[in-house]
C-alpha cells in the first residue's frame, strides 16, 4: 500500500517510537521568537544543559516589536525586555538572528522560507501555531508549546503521537478575484474549527496545483484554524523553484542531490487516508467572516445567517454570543458591514504577492474618510524593500495608507497596533477572536483583495465591483 | 513538575464551546517572561470590566456575572469546559493561567490539540469524556473526587471512569520530566543524526 505525504516525513523523522504509540521525531528546523522562548531558554539554564545544535535554530523578534519609529528603542519597557531577552539568550547560544535593525527582520514564518532556511522534507517547529505554515514546502511542519521548546532546545527531538491522514481535496478552478484566504475560510466554514483535530490535512487537486507559492503557505498557515496542527503540500516544479537561490538554501551538487530527494515528497498515487473532504471552489464569492470563530464565515454576497434557520439549530447560542460581541444582527447583509480600520499584513497574509494584490486594487483611489485607519504592514523587511522597489509604498501612501515596518503587528495587538473597544476591522490576519486585536475589538477575516476594497468603499464589498 | 494529588473540589462550570487561547490568557501578558503569576488575568476579559496591563497591579472592578467571580469558586481546582477549548494559539500562558488560578483538572468533549499537550507537560489533568458522561456528572452534585490511579471522577452519588494515556498518566503521577527521558537516549539521537548529516547534508 502507498503512503502518504504525512506518512514519509513522519517516517523519515522517526528516531524511536515507544510502546505506548509515542514516537521521538528529530528536528531539522527550530523557528524561535521573543514571546515563547524566553521560559524555554531559562528551564534550560536552570537544569544545567546544554543546547543539542545551535545551526538548527534561527530566531527573530516579531510579535512584539513597533511598526513605526524603527530608528530608536522599543518604548513598551515590558516589551523591550523581552526582546532584550532574546537578544540575549542568542548571544550567549551564538545563534542565528535577524535584529530589529536587519533587514531580513520580519514575521517568522515569512522570514524562514524566504532566506531558505526551511527547504522541503524538513522538520520544522516553532513556538507558533501557525508554523503550519511550512508545510505548502513539504515540510513537517507544526507549532509548539514553551515546554516543548525547552525539550527540543534539550534533545533537538519532539514526542509525538502520529496524527490521522486527512486529504482535503480542492475541485474545479478558482476565480480570478477568490483568494487562497478565501478558500482556506470556505474550508474552515464547512468542517469548522475542530474539523481538523487529531488530524494532518494534506490539500490536493488542480485548484491547489494552480496556487503560487506564497498562495500555498496561506492556505497551510491557516490549517490550524481547523483544527489541524500540520497541513501540506506535495513537491512540484514550483516547490523546487521557490526554494531554488535563496540565500541559505542548498547550492550546487546539494541542490542536484536534495532535488532528488525532494521529488519523492509526494503523496503515493495507491495511499489512502483516514478521511477525504472534497470542495469544488469553482464559482465561489469571497469570503468575510462575521463571527468569533473563523468557521463563522459566509460569502460577501450573503446575508449573516438566520438564527431560526434549522441547519443552524444546535450552533444558536454561539451565533448568538458571536453576533451580540460583534455588534451585529441575523440576516444582515454582510456587504452593509462599515468599517473602523483596515489591517493588511500578518504571517498569512503579508507577503509581496499579496502587496502587489492590494496596490493593483487601490492605486489611484482613495481610503475612505469613514476608515479611521488604514495600516500596511509587509511580512519582512525584504519584503518592504521589494515593494518599495516596485513603487507600491508611493500607491499605498497616497491612497491614504500607512506604510509600516515588519512584525505581527495588529494581528494579535501585542504591540501598540491595535483596536480600540468597539472599533471594526478588516483584517488580513488568521483569528476574529473575542479581543484578540484589542479588548471588545470586531475582526472580520478577508483576503487582501477584500481589505483593499473595503478600505475604498468604507464597508465590506465584492471585490469584483471595486475593480 | 510537581506530582499529580488527587483532587476534591467544587466543579466550575464554563460550557461555552471553541474558548480560544486568547480568551483564557489576552496577549498583553504574554509579555512576561516567567511561567508564574497569571492567575490573575484568567480568562481576564470575561473576568474583569476593566483592561488591564502585566505591569499594572492596581485593583480592577470585576464582572460579577462571571462564574469565577462567585465566591463559591475562589478555591475550585476542578473545571467543565466546552467541546475544542484551547483552540487558537499555542501559548502555554493559557496552561500556566489555569494552574496558578489553582485549577488542577479540566474536563470537556474534547480539547484543541497543541493545548491538551501544554497541559500534560505542566501536570493539569485533561479529561476527555463525552456529553452524556458530562451532563451526568453535573446532574449529580456539586463536588467532585478525582483519583488518577484508578481513573475515577466520584461523588457519594455518582462514579465515572475516565480513559488517559498511560504515558502521560504515568508522567502525572510520577512528575516526570520529559527532557530527561528523552536524554536517556542521548546515543540513539546521535547516531540519527550522524546518519541523517551524511545521507541528507542538506538539512543542516
Amino acid at each position: 500500500m502507498g503512503k502518504t505525504l504525512y506518512d514519509k516525513l513522519w517516517e523519515d523523522h522517526c528516531v524511536h517510537t515507544y510502546e505506548n504509540g509515542y514516537s521521538l521525531l528529530y528536528v531539522d528546523r527550530h523557528l524561535v521568537h521573543e514571546v515563547t522562548s524566553p521560559q524555554a531558554f531559562d528551564g534550560l539554564k536552570i537544569a544545567d544543559r546544554r543546547l543539542w545544535r545551535k545551526e538548527s535554530i534561527m530566531a527573530v523578534p516579531d510579535h512584539n516589536v513597533p511598526t513605526l519609529n524603527r530608528g530608536g528603542q522599543i518604548n513598551d519597557p515590558i516589551s523591550k525586555i523581552q526582546v532584550d531577552k532574546l537578544d540575549e539568550n542568542c548571544k550567549t547560544h551564538n545563534l542565528l538572528k535577524f535584529d530589529l535593525q536587519d533587514e531580513r527582520q520580519g514575521i517568522v514564518h515569512v522570514v524562514g522560507p524566504e532566506q531558505g532556511l526551511v527547504v522541503p522534507g524538513m522538520l520544522v517547529v516553532c513556538g507558533d501555531s501557525h508554523t503550519s505554515t511550512h508545510g505548502a514546502i513539504s515540510c513537517l511542519a507544526f507549532g509548539i508549546g514553551t515546554s516543548e521548546v525547552e525539550h527540543v532546545l534539550a534533545t533537538q527531538c519532539i514526542l509525538k503521537q502520529k496524527s490521522l491522514n486527512m486529504n482535503v481535496k480542492v475541485l474545479g478552478d478558482m476565480n480570478e478575484y477568490f483568494y487562497a484566504k478565501d478558500l482556506a475560510l470556505l474550508i474552515i466554514s464547512k468542517i469548522g474549527t475542530a474539523g481538523g483535530t487529531g488530524y494532518a490535512i494534506e490539500y490536493t487537486g488542480k485548484a491547489i496545483e494552480g496556487l503560487s507559492m506564497e498562495s500555498r503557505m496561506t492556505l497551510c498557515n491557516m490549517t490550524i484554524e481547523a483544527g489541524a496542527t500540520t497541513g501540506l503540500i506535495g513537491v512540484d516544479k514550483k516547490t523546487i523553484e521557490y526554494i531554488k537561490d535563496k540565500p541559505y538554501s542548498p547550492k550546487g551538487d546539494l541542490f542536484v542531490n536534495a532535488n532528488k530527494h525532494w521529488e519523492s515528497l509526494r503523496s503515493d498515487d495507491d495511499c489512502t487516508y483516514d478521511k477525504v473532504f472534497e470542495i469544488d471552489v469553482s464559482k465561489q464569492d469571497p469570503m468575510v467572516t462575521w463571527g468569533t470563530s473563523p468557521e463563522m464565515a459566509s460569502s460577501v454576497n450573503d446575508n449573516i445567517p438566520d438564527l431560526n434557520d434549522i441547519a443552524f439549530s444546535d450552533k444558536v447560542e454561539d451565533f448568538r454570543n458571536a453576533l451580540d460581541y460583534m455588534g451585529l444582527k441575523p440576516k444582515q447583509k454582510i456587504n452593509s458591514i462599515y468599517l473602523d480600520k483596515i489591517f493588511i499584513g500578518s504571517c498569512t497574509n503579508s507577503r509581496i504577492e499579496d502587496l502587489r494584490v492590494v496596490a493593483g486594487i487601490v492605486k489611484g483611489k482613495k481610503v475612505s474618510d469613514k476608515i479611521k485607519s488604514a495600516i500596511i504592514v509587509p511580512g519582512s523587511g525584504l519584503v518592504k524593500k521589494e515593494a518599495e522597489n516596485e513603487g507600491l509604498d508611493k500607491i499605498f501612501i497616497e491612497c491614504g495608507f500607512e506604510w509600516r515596518s515588519p512584525g505581527c503587528s495588529m494581528c494579535l495587538g501585542m504591540n501598540d497596533d491595535q483596536l480600540d473597544e468597539y472599533e471594526r476591522c478588516a483584517s488580513t490576519s488568521n483569528r476574529n477572536f473575542e479581543g484578540r486585536q484589542g479588548r471588545l475589538g470586531r475582526t472580520h477575516l478577508v483576503s487582501p483583495a477584500m481589505a483593499a476594497a473595503a478600505a475604498i468603499r468604507g464597508h465590506f464589498v465584492d471585490v469584483r465591483d471595486e475593480i | 513538575m510537581n506530582k499529580f494529588k488527587n483532587v476534591t473540589s467544587i466543579i466550575v462550570n464554563i460550557p461555552r464551546k471553541n474558548i480560544d487561547t486568547d480568551i483564557i490568557i489576552p496577549k498583553q501578558y504574554l509579555k512576561a517572561v516567567t511561567r508564574e503569576g497569571f492567575g490573575n488575568f484568567l480568562f481576564d476579559d470575561w473576568r474583569y470590566l476593566e483592561p488591564g496591563k502585566l505591569s499594572d497591579k492596581k485593583e480592577r472592578k470585576k464582572n460579577l456575572d462571571f462564574v469565577l467571580n462567585l465566591d463559591e469558586y475562589s478555591n475550585c481546582e476542578i473545571m467543565i469546559v466546552g467541546d475544542n477549548f484551547g483552540c487558537g494559539s499555542s501559548r502555554e500562558h493559557a496552561v500556566w493561567a489555569l494552574i496558578d488560578f489553582g485549577i488542577k483538572v479540566i474536563i470537556s468533549t474534547s480539547f484543541a490539540d497543541i493545548f491538551y499537550s501544554n497541559c500534560f507537560k505542566n501536570g493539569l489533568l485533561a479529561i476527555i469524556l463525552d456529553e452524556k458522561e458530562i451532563e451526568n456528572i453535573k446532574a449529580n452534585g456539586k463536588s467532585y473526587s478525582i483519583n488518577l490511579e484508578e481513573q475515577l471522577i466520584y461523588n457519594d452519588n455518582l462514579k465515572v471512569k475516565f480513559e488517559i494515556d498511560p504515558r502521560k498518566k504515568q508522567a502525572l503521577i510520577e512528575g516526570l520530566d520529559d527532557i530527561s527521558e528523552t536524554l536517556l537516549l542521548k546515543d540513539k539521537i546521535k547516531n540519527f543524526e550522524s546518519k541523517r548529516l551524511k545521507e541528507k547534508p542538506w538539512l543542516f
